[in-house]
């Protein structure tokens, strides 16, 4: 589905992503780890078209994705969350779903007046749905930037699912969660892949990334180090080595 | 009476002005172009009532194409930079039109006067309200009809999904790229509405004073474009028509005793309220 293939971005003299081939199947839970640094950001960040690749190439479905711009990728399938969460503060957080619906399937549903002059009655059902898959229904008309960090989080993700996404990057979606949080994305993950979306999931919470994926990939200095099942990367002394550094093992 | 419509029509125009500056600030871009998009209007509907001989309805009409079509031209390469660098840009552009019609001679003789623009001494006789018998009470009602239906139109934008996709633009703009928000075409099309918003203004503009010069459509009218949705707050538009009575008739009139104090007073006003009401007069909701 996705395909990566030596894909290189510099910044001046640092290869923060160095020759990197990375698959991605279907309906996969794929995961993307490394030490602070390895790059697995910029990775997302190349995919999602927020940087230029300096080497490689991206394709996405069998088409190529370097000349498309950002919006467009979305359109095509690739929705992803931020790191350091990037909500419209301002806008309810029914809003913030609502500005999202730009898939091909929402554009071909609602004719061009409709969708941007329309009121809010066509989309009530589905972003009704969002909001409950994400456990935000009380909080619907709360402006975004009002609400807790973990509700922030889990608005992220229900703002990304309300573009279809056939692809979601998620990068580091647990990062300052508590355990039962954990516990609840780790269902929400694993209740996407049942609707058929893709995940590539960036972490560095071990217990979400063992639970949840079936393949894991391994960066460090921008380079591939490992792939494998998650019994096959615990196992890998390379890995353990990146890691904690010098020889452990 | 007659003091008090003059006044309403100056609140009238100065709030289409602001309006056409509201819905690019929606977007977090501050331009200040809308002067020279104002300019643009007024010439058009001056010209095509004084030379062409139309009526003012039609002729607003082409005020405001001309207007929506400058900004979609400015808008697309101006769009593409940010902050300072888009002031400067668009300062540039209002400048470079307010030079043009300093320059533009296009005058026709009508009985044994000539009539149309004259370079720096301006655009006299623009006198469609007085030829036609419109009183001071109808010119002010006729204005406050555009004012008024421009006003819906924003409003219902700012309740429909286009409005939340404006304010999600000017949020941050990394995230409304990631939902699939297409910057240029949002920037632009608020660029555009609001090009045509300042055209239909200049062109009321121009038939109430009956004369406009290039001077008419300075830096000063720019920013004071800005000015108005900034202080009265972008939490909707009646933010921007409160600012205008704030400024024309408080500010301007009000203090008009002052004398040369006014313009001190007139700054330190200013100043004084956005310190009160950061957010605007009717500003949202602060950050914590």
């Amino acid at each position: 589905m996705l395909e990566l293939k030596t894909v290189s971005r510099h910044f001046g003299g640092v290869r923060a992503v160095d020759g990197l081939d990375l698959e991605v199947k279907e309906g996969e839970i794929v995961g993307l780890i490394g030490p602070n640094g390895s790059g697995k950001s910029t990775t997302v960040n190349l995919i999602a078209g927020l940087l230029p690749l300096t080497q490689g190439s991206i394709e996405f479905l069998g088409n190529d994705l370097a000349s498309l711009p950002t919006h467009k990728r979305l359109q095509a399938g690739i929705a992803r969350t931020f790191q350091n969460i990037r909500l419209f503060g301002q806008l309810t957080v029914w809003q913030n779903l609502w500005v999202a619906q730009n898939s091909p399937e929402d554009r071909a549903r609602r004719g061009f007046f409709p969708r941007w002059l329309g009121g809010q009655s066509g989309v009530r059902a589905e972003i009704a749905q969002l909001l409950e898959f994400s456990g935000l229904a009380p909080k619907q008309d709360e402006l975004a930037f009002n609400l807790a960090f973990g509700e922030q989080r889990r608005l992220e993700l229900a703002r990304a699912l309300a573009t279809r996404p056939k692809l979601l990057l998620l990068d580091e979606p647990a990062a300052g969660m508590n355990s039962e949080e954990i516990g609840q994305l780790r269902d929400r993950i694993l209740a996407l892949r049942g609707r058929g979306i893709t995940i590539l999931l960036v972490e560095h919470v071990m217990e979400l990334v063992m639970g949840v994926t079936d393949r894991i990939v391994v960066l460090n200095f921008g380079q591939k180090i490992a792939e494998g099942t998650p019994a096959e990367i615990q196992a890998n002394r390379l890995v353990r080595k990146a890691y904690l550094g010098g020889e452990a093992a | 009476m007659d003091f008090y419509y003059g006044m309403a029509q100056i609140v009238g125009v100065h709030t289409l002005l602001g309006l056409s500056a509201y819905i690019v600030l929606l977007t977090g871009q501050v331009s200040l172009a809308q002067a020279g998009f104002f300019a643009v209007g007024a010439y058009t509907a001056g010209m095509l009532t004084v030379l062409a001989g139309w009526h003012l309805v039609p002729a607003l009409g082409v005020g405001a194409l001309t207007g929506a079509a400058t900004a979609c031209a400015v808008g697309f390469p101006a769009l593409r930079v940010k902050g300072l660098m888009l002031v400067i840009a668009t300062l540039a552009f209002g400048e470079g039109v307010r030079i043009f019609f300093f320059n533009f001679d296009y005058q026709i003789a009508k009985g044994d006067i000539k009539v149309g623009p004259l370079g720096g001494e301006g655009f006299r006789q623009i006198r469609f309200f007085p030829e036609n018998g419109w009183t001071t009470a109808d010119v002010m009602l006729f204005i406050w009809v555009f004012v008024v239906i421009v006003m819906l139109i924003l409003w219902w934008f700012d309740r429909s999904r286009y409005g939340a996709v404006l304010r999600a633009v000017g949020e941050d703009e990394l995230a409304a790229q990631s939902v699939g928000i297409s910057l240029t075409a949002v920037k632009v099309s608020a660029m555009t509405v609001g090009g045509a918003i300042a055209g239909i203004g200049g062109g009321l503009y121009a038939h109430y004073t009956t004369h406009i010069e290039h001077s008419s459509f300075n830096v000063l009218v720019a920013t004071f474009a800005i000015a108005y949705p900034i202080v009265g707050g972008l939490s909707n538009v009646l933010g921007t028509l409160l600012a205008v009575i704030f400024v024309q008739v408080f500010l301007i009139e009000g203090l008009r005793d002052l004398g040369d104090w006014r313009n001190l007073l007139f700054g330190a006003l200013i100043v004084l309220a956005m310190n009160l009401r950061p957010g605007g007069f009717l500003g949202r909701r602060q950050r914590a």
